[in-house]
């Protein structure tokens, strides 16, 4: 078949291939979230305490990281998905939630004296941490992929490594309603390593999922 | 060679269901790719034709990843330019196609790579129904409704055997070495 040939066939298919790709994205976040949701109560539930931790800021201020980063990672796995979106133009959302942390530990550090940093730090549970965060994010993480399959994405290993994150983001939303420990230092240390293991399955399945 | 507002305003048009304008689209588009898989087909290891026609069906099956009212040609570059790569990797040479659009090949190829890729093959994948439909309105270049009547079935039928034909085509083209 020559290239006339081929452009006659495309130039009468009309079918529909796929969603159109912002549509893709909030359908995939909105299965993610009913996804984790699931996950999250039928394993964990939130704190029993949830009441009055509500009120101190430590704990409140998780959730601002976490839905920063899910943020910042929405704008940006949207935009991987484009082909001709340049990393760089996709990326600058993502600092918010590595600044907030960053302010954060800085804030707890000069605020709390230095005998009970090791104790914040190590926590009560961060094996918990570290097998729910990403337990909880893994659907959502299959939903992403699935929307990078729907679209076209230049990078595919950076576009799963962000789907990851974005994943991590969802999850550790749900997880922070469960997990006892609200110190910057701990979330600085445990939700990142978390997090990490996400992307890195992101990064790994991305070229193979989304590949076209 | 159209302008970029040309461009725009054709695709615009195509993707609201003028084939005409899709045509013209992509007969515009297959111009540029040409030009740009030409002027790298390297040592004849990648044919420029190949990765045209590889270009051509992605525009197609990923349209919806255009950004309305966003610069078409980049858009395409961005395609063609991933298609070229995968071209490339396929006959064991990595290369790096930058920003500037230079190119550098890294690694020499282990053996000899015929070009495998033509489509003409790729329709040997097809189940024979699609592959009377396809050829039809491809290499005849008849239209839905005589394809329809030639092989006595519906207009729906005739569009979804066209429709599964170049997404099998596709993946086909795809499928990792």
């Amino acid at each position: 078949m020559n290239t006339d040939a081929l452009i006659n066939a495309l130039s009468m298919d009309n079918r529909r291939t796929a969603m159109p790709l912002t549509a893709a994205w909030w359908a995939a976040l909105a299965c993610a979230v009913l996804l984790a949701a699931a996950v999250f109560f039928l394993t964990l539930g939130p704190r029993p305490d949830i009441a009055e931790a509500a009120n101190t800021p430590r704990f409140g201020f998780k959730f601002v990281v976490t839905l920063a980063l899910a943020a910042g990672a929405f704008i940006a796995a949207r935009r991987l998905s484009r082909p001709d979106v340049p990393v760089r133009r996709a990326m600058p959302w993502l600092a918010a939630a590595p600044l907030l942390v960053i302010g954060a530990v800085c804030a707890e550090l000069s605020t709390v004296p230095s005998s009970a940093w090791a104790a914040r730090l190590i926590g009560s549970n961060s094996l918990l941490c570290l097998s729910f965060i990403p337990l909880i994010g893994s659907a959502p993480l299959g939903m992403f992929l699935l929307a990078l399959r729907n679209g076209a994405p230049s990078h595919p290993a950076i576009a799963g490594m962000v789907a990851g994150l974005l994943a991590a983001g969802v999850g550790a939303t749900f997880y922070a309603a469960h997990c006892p420990d609200d110190s910057p230092l701990f979330v600085a240390t445990w939700y990142t390593i978390a997090t990490a293991i996400l992307v890195l399955v992101g990064a790994i399945t991305a070229p193979r999922v989304a590949r076209w | 060679m159209r302008n970029r507002d040309d461009l725009a305003r054709l695709l615009n048009a195509a993707l609201a269901g003028d084939e005409k304008a899709y045509a013209t689209f992509l007969h515009s588009v297959a111009a540029v790719v040409r030009s740009f898989a030409g002027r790298r087909a390297g040592s004849g290891k990648v044919d420029a034709e190949d990765v045209v026609q590889e270009a051509l069906l992605a525009i197609h099956l990923k349209r919806h990843t255009w950004k309305t009212d966003a610069p078409v040609l980049p858009w395409v570059m961005a395609i063609a330019r991933h298609k070229l790569i995968d071209a490339y990797r396929r006959g064991g040479q990595r290369i790096e196609v930058d920003l500037d659009n230079i190119l550098e090949t890294h690694a020499q190829p282990e053996t000899e790579q015929p070009s495998a890729r033509e489509i003409g093959r790729a329709l040997d994948g097809l189940t024979p129904g699609q592959r009377q439909v396809v050829s039809a309105i491809s290499v005849e270049g008849r239209s839905i409704s005589e394809t329809a009547e030639a092989l006595a079935i519906s207009q729906t039928a005739v569009r979804v055997a066209l429709h599964r034909g170049l997404q099998a085509i596709a993946k086909r083209f795809g499928k990792a070495e």
